[in-house]
């Protein structure tokens, strides 16, 4: 069984910034569901908006808040296949899940050895989860697949940046959700 | 054993997770190329098999090729003999095949054209995406308990949208034609080039299988062709902005959509579409100089009214083209284009008919139609439809009775002239002015 003080071993930070933290139910399910909706009904007025991708941030803030890599698995799942079911018929279920999964367990891990609080670190995780969660939906659509999609490092690059940007308010907003 | 879960637990249910998310996709996702619609997981399947299975295969291929190409080679000199003769005989009946072929497809051509009207569509509004880059289908207000099914074409007046692939109680998935997914069948308006309209991943849509001699240039127009039996044939579908060569001897032809996929907000749904075969019944064979004399300059009759003030149908034009009374209380005028020529026109109301719609249907198509029905009469088309394809075989009329403000557009049939092999080609009168009662505007 891994114990809390094998979980911190190695961890670059104090014992006092890895606080773990857990959220109520209603910030459980009604985060993730805002989220998606959000992420599906604003492209319609607002042209640009798909470049972000709030499902992903929510996944990355659940996952380095609570730092428990099978919770930071199991909740890239149900949000990366929530958003799943929107997409067309180009989209089979489970792209964005596969991705989403492994980006939270990827920041749940990462979450038990730095400090994720800090704003800084907050937008360097979200850029490079980002382009992550990029590289691993190419991979799967263009490997696993074989589907037509194309590679932009600019265009990664620059969304990456934009949701980074974003994230710091989103992550600020969802601070509220967090209890000790 | 217990340790070693234990230790790597995370990893565990990671790849759990994974394992089976990855046998999800597997078992939805088809291969549509050349396996026919199979799913992924059979393709994987018999991916592990299949190597064994051709090695044995091969192998034995290999000895049975061996022994029929290398060793057994009695009669094979006679066969060739015998096949030779046969493949001259087979040349000559090819050309007759490929003549014969050739007449059928025109008279397939002529016999089995329909065209193709909007007779209802709904209204919708566009209530959200899939968010993602990847994918761009809209979500729509309307669903089954509308009438909405899949395959059905959503347009807007400018142009076409997209089609149903996805129907729910209560809203409905449009794949747009800007998706990769998407292919919807076109044409060039000019010069009448079919090819495929497909999506790209960055957004951008393409004409694909114009072959790469033909001579396409940037601007020019892009309508529906029927082909893909969604869209109804003419609706607009964007213009030409770049024109390069692709691969495989076709052009890549870059169009612009009409519609604005990325700004939409309401769009009509085509519900019902209805194929008419064109009247050929009354039509016998037209002389050259009826055809000529319905393209020249003609004088316009003057309307005749009735007790009741009404405007009636004209007497038959100088052109000798004479049109059945389209009834009472009608004025001669201009026709309205139709809808097959001008779709735009028809796409708003989503209710427009052809031009036998009723007088409702007509102005309920908007100012669009309603602007075309008051044009005056221009002279070298005067009394004859303006733009309709039945333009050579009647005359169109528009009826705008003055107290509702509606018009009704009729196309008479016209009445065959017995054969006069003497008659000569009436001379171009030059045009009068349009009587008042035909253009309400003055």
């Amino acid at each position: 069984m891994t114990t809390p003080t094998m979980a911190f071993r190695g961890s670059l930070t104090s014992r006092d910034q890895i606080a773990v933290y857990e959220f109520g139910w209603p910030a459980v399910i009604f985060i993730p569901l805002a989220a998606i909706a959000i992420q599906a009904f604003l492209p319609v007025r607002l042209r640009f908006f798909p470049i972000l991708d709030l499902p992903m941030m929510v996944v990355i803030f659940f996952a380095v808040a609570r730092r428990n890599p099978i919770s930071g698995c199991l909740t890239g799942a149900i949000i990366g296949l929530l958003q799943d079911t929107l997409a067309g018929p180009a989209h089979p279920i489970g792209m964005y899940g596969i991705a989403d999964t492994i980006i939270g367990f990827a920041a749940s891990s990462l979450g038990v050895k730095i400090d994720t609080e800090n704003h800084g670190t907050r937008f360097l995780l979200t850029y490079i989860f980002f382009v992550a969660h990029q590289g691993i939906y190419f991979g799967v659509a263009h490997e696993l697949l074989r589907q037509a999609v194309q590679w932009s490092w600019p265009q990664v690059a620059i969304s990456a940046l934009a949701n980074a940007i974003v994230g710091l308010f989103v992550y600020g907003f969802l601070d509220r959700f967090k209890q000790k | 054993m217990e340790t070693i879960l234990g230790r790597f637990r995370n990893l565990i249910v990671l790849a759990a997770i994974l394992f089976a998310q990855i046998i999800g996709l597997a078992v939805q996702v088809k291969r549509p190329a050349q396996q026919g619609d199979t799913r992924l997981i059979r393709v994987w399947a018999v991916s592990a098999i299949t190597p064994l299975e051709k090695a044995v295969v091969n192998t034995q291929q290999f000895f049975r090729n061996t022994w029929f190409n290398y060793v057994y080679l009695r009669g094979v000199r006679r066969e060739n003999r015998a096949l030779r003769a046969q493949l001259d005989q087979m040349k000559i009946e090819q050309v007759r095949l490929k003549e014969d072929a050739d007449m059928a497809r025109r008279i397939q051509t002529l016999l089995a054209f329909k065209e193709q009207y909007i007779d209802s569509s709904v209204a919708a509004q566009v209530i959200g995406t899939s968010g993602s880059d990847q994918s761009r289908v809209l979500y729509i207000d309307k669903g089954s308990q509308d009438g909405i099914r899949t395959d059905m074409a959503v347009i807007t007046p400018n142009g076409i949208v997209g089609k149903i692939v996805q129907v729910f109680p209560g809203s409905a998935q449009v794949l747009p034609i800007n998706d990769q997914l998407s292919g919807v069948g076109v044409a060039l308006k000019n010069t009448r080039l079919q090819g495929i309209l497909r999506g790209a991943p960055n957004g951008t849509t393409t004409v694909q299988y114009v072959m790469a001699d033909e001579r396409v240039v940037p601007g020019e127009e892009v309508i529906t062709s029927g082909g893909d039996r969604i869209f109804p044939k003419g609706l607009p579908v964007g213009k030409v902005v770049d024109v390069s060569p692709g691969k495989d001897l076709f052009l890549n032809i870059r169009v612009l959509p009409s519609a604005q996929l990325d700004r939409l907000e309401e769009v009509l749904v085509v519900t019902k579409v209805s194929e008419k075969a064109p009247d050929t019944q009354d039509l016998g064979p037209i002389r050259a100089s009826d055809i000529l004399a319905q393209r020249l300059p003609s004088l316009p009759s003057q309307p005749q009214t009735d007790a009741n003030g009404n405007a009636t149908q004209p007497a038959a034009d100088a052109a000798g083209a004479a049109t059945k009374p389209a009834g009472a209380g009608t004025v001669a005028g201009s026709a309205g284009t139709s809808p097959a020529a001008v779709p735009g026109t028809r796409a708003p109301g989503g209710t427009a008919k052809p031009t036998t719609a009723s007088g409702t249907t007509a102005a309920s198509t908007g100012a669009a139609n309603g602007s075309v029905a008051r044009k005056p009469v221009s002279p070298p088309m005067a009394g004859n439809a303006a733009s309709s394809p039945a333009s050579t075989s009647g005359a169109g009329t528009v009826t705008k009775p003055p107290a509702t403000g509606e018009a009704e557009v009729t196309r008479p049939k016209p009445v065959r002239k017995a054969p006069d092999e003497n008659a000569p080609v009436p001379a171009p009168t030059p045009a009068q002015p349009t009587p008042a009662t035909d253009n309400p505007q003055r």
